[in-house]
């Protein structure tokens, strides 16, 4: 009894905060602005201009995914070893570290070195080679999507990572695998769940973001996430934009029965 | 780097911190001295401004002459200011909205009639301002212009040899990739609108569509759409030109003096952001008496020289110095303020077109 009486606090929040919000989206989203029930706000997906800029999203927070895979699994694997010396806590402190300051500070400040006057154009001239046009392209976007979500890819990795005993490694060592044969037959099945885990949490925030799109991309280049945005800041069409964010709602979904099915005993959440 | 910036970023913070400390305890704290008037004791004034739209020696100057006190609050937008008023949980007594903004709290009926004798000091309104302020207060009977200003193009002489007369620069190839816009569908149609000798609040499909389109062939000759940062990336030299509000112009010529503002001869928006005071107001002659302040020569020239918004104020336009008197982006040439017109509201279905082209506009592809 006492128990539940502690987690009362927490259950006013998620309902204030939480479920009512996403019932309001829902309601928006299924009604116009009569009140009257319509499928409209989410079939307007459909329109060219939207369908072009979620597919641009996809495409964009698919890179942005792979590329955070990539550069995280040799790192959580080098911060696994570490642990074993009991050297990774300053590691992972210095990982983290960035993260303690502000979001938009920290992409701002890359549009400061990627601008055309920019920090990495005046070294590079400096050093005698050409500048590179990055701001404002898709590439700059996927730049400062990885920057700002890799954290979110190592850390559930970590964690799957560091569990995994190390004998059972050497046991798969004394019968004969080969350093390879240990990594995908043993290490790489067994931090499914941090994989799949670490793909949710950057592909989700990836696929709506519209602030790196707008200081990266110069807006220029439309996301979902600035369809959305512009619906509910300039033609303050609350029914459409929560419409829209419905559709993202089931990626988000889909990325919920993934960790779901894969990571059964929460091992690759990241906190 | 990001130890500067956020560094930067504090000191601003707290600089912005205290500064709106020092405003809303303005009420009463210099009333010490035997000849001035002790603030409140004349009653309340309760006035609802933009943030940084005032210069805060000019609150205490009024409660030290005239006694009443000034109970000061700031708003960010009008959008966030309208639904204060109209709940009339606070009952303010002058506010300074925009105009597309008064026209709306006029039709509302927000808004209550000045009393203009209770404002000698009209006499110095200029009668181009006024006559413009027709647009949405019809028989100025509703409010006293502020401050007002044009859309026009910043660009920095070293970078543009062409002269920056016409819109049309902004569809120049020789600039491309060095073009700033607006990153807002109305102020970014304003260009297309007023070179096909349109309305700027036209919702005729046609014209937009054809606007729309000019938009979409100048895109790959833009470096970007923004909004705040199109000062800091004229100032460090990061773009030849840009759509600008001239509001912002003083202040960004004080930092780099390459900086020049033209209004375009085709014509433009221009704004006017007027005192009014609410139907609900409680002290409605003190409201008239902060207004009348306001209007004082001196004290509008003080003000103009806080806030660089250009002043309406005859007086005061008087005497500003000389310089300034040919910056375009404090006194725009009149015979091109004649081809400028305030925004109005385009309602729900003119909003939506807008919208869908705008988003057209941004999807399209850049090169």
């Amino acid at each position: 009894m006492r128990k539940q009486l502690a987690a009362g606090p927490y259950l006013i929040w998620m309902i204030g905060f939480t479920v009512i919000p996403l019932i309001l989206i829902v309601y928006y989203g299924l009604t116009d602005t009569t009140g009257a029930f319509t499928l409209n706000n989410i079939m307007a997906i459909a329109e060219p201009q939207r369908m072009a800029a979620l597919i641009r999203s996809l495409q964009l927070s698919l890179i942005c995914t792979v590329i955070c895979l990539f550069l995280a699994y040799p790192l959580a694997m080098i911060l696994k070893n570490l642990s074993r010396g009991g050297k990774s806590g300053l590691m992972i402190f210095i990982f983290i570290l960035p993260m303690w300051m502000n979001f938009l500070l920290r992409t701002m400040a890359w549009q400061v070195i990627l601008s055309r006057n920019g920090l990495l154009n005046t070294f590079l001239n400096s050093i005698g080679l050409p500048s590179v046009n990055l701001i404002n392209t898709n590439a700059a976007i996927v730049f400062g999507m990885v920057y700002n979500y890799l954290p979110f890819m190592v850390l559930p990795l970590y964690n799957v990572l560091v569990k995994i005993s190390n004998d059972t490694i050497e046991a798969a060592h004394d019968l004969g695998a080969s350093w390879l044969q240990t990594f995908f037959r043993v290490i790489l099945p067994l931090s499914v769940p941090g994989i799949i885990s670490g793909i949710t949490m950057v592909f989700v925030p990836a696929l709506t973001t519209f602030v790196i799109s707008d200081i990266l991309g110069g807006g220029l280049i439309l996301l979902i996430g600035n369809v959305i945005e512009q619906e509910f800041t300039f033609t303050a069409n609350w029914h459409l934009g929560s419409g829209l964010s419905l559709i993202l709602m089931i990626f988000i979904l889909f990325s919920m029965f993934l960790i779901a099915k894969y990571d059964k005993e929460g091992n690759g959440t990241a906190f | 780097m990001k130890k500067v910036l956020s560094l930067t970023l504090t000191l601003a913070l707290s600089a912005s911190f205290l500064e709106g400390c020092g405003g809303s305890s303005a009420g009463g704290s210099e009333s010490g001295s035997a000849d001035k008037q002790e603030a409140g004791s004349n009653g309340v004034v309760k006035v609802f401004n933009w943030g940084e739209y005032i210069d805060e020696d000019v609150i205490d100057l009024f409660e030290e002459e005239t006694g009443i006190e000034v109970i000061y609050d700031m708003f960010d937008t009008n959008e966030e200011m309208y639904p204060i008023i109209e709940a009339g949980g606070v009952a303010y007594d002058a506010i300074c909205p925009s105009d597309y903004m008064i026209e709306k709290m006029i039709s509302n009926g927000l808004l209550q009639e000045i009393n203009f004798d209770n404002i000698p000091n009209m006499k110095y309104l200029s009668s181009t301002i006024m006559e413009g302020s027709k647009a949405f207060d019809p028989e100025n009977k509703y409010s006293v212009p502020y401050t007002y200003g044009t859309l026009g193009i910043v660009y920095n002489t070293t970078m543009v040899d062409d002269p920056v007369d016409s819109w049309n620069i902004l569809w120049n190839e020789k600039y491309a990739k060095d073009i700033l816009m607006y990153n807002s569908v109305r102020d970014a149609f304003v260009a297309p609108l007023r070179l096909l000798d349109a309305d700027i609040n036209c919702t005729d499909d046609a014209t937009l569509r054809q606007a729309a389109d000019m938009l979409i062939a100048e895109k790959p000759l833009v470096q970007s759409y923004v909004m705040d940062q199109i000062k800091d990336l004229m100032i460090s030299g990061s773009a030849a030109m840009a759509m600008c509000y001239s509001g912002e112009i003083l202040a960004m010529q004080e930092e780099n003096e390459d900086l020049a503002y033209a209004v375009p001869k085709e014509g433009s928006n221009f704004f006017i952001d007027s005192w009014v005071i609410p139907a609900n107001a409680e002290n409605k002659e003190n409201a008239e008496a902060w207004i009348n302040f306001l209007n004082r020569p001196d004290i509008a020239l003080k003000n103009f020289e806080y806030i660089t918004y250009s002043t309406p104020n005859t007086g005061a336009q008087e005497l500003i110095d000389e310089e300034l008197k040919s910056n375009p982006a404090v006194f725009p040439d009149e015979e091109i303020l004649s081809k400028c017109n305030i925004f109005h509201t385009l309602g729900t279905e003119g909003d939506a077109k807008l919208n869908d082209l705008w988003l057209e506009i941004k999807g399209a592809a850049v090169n």
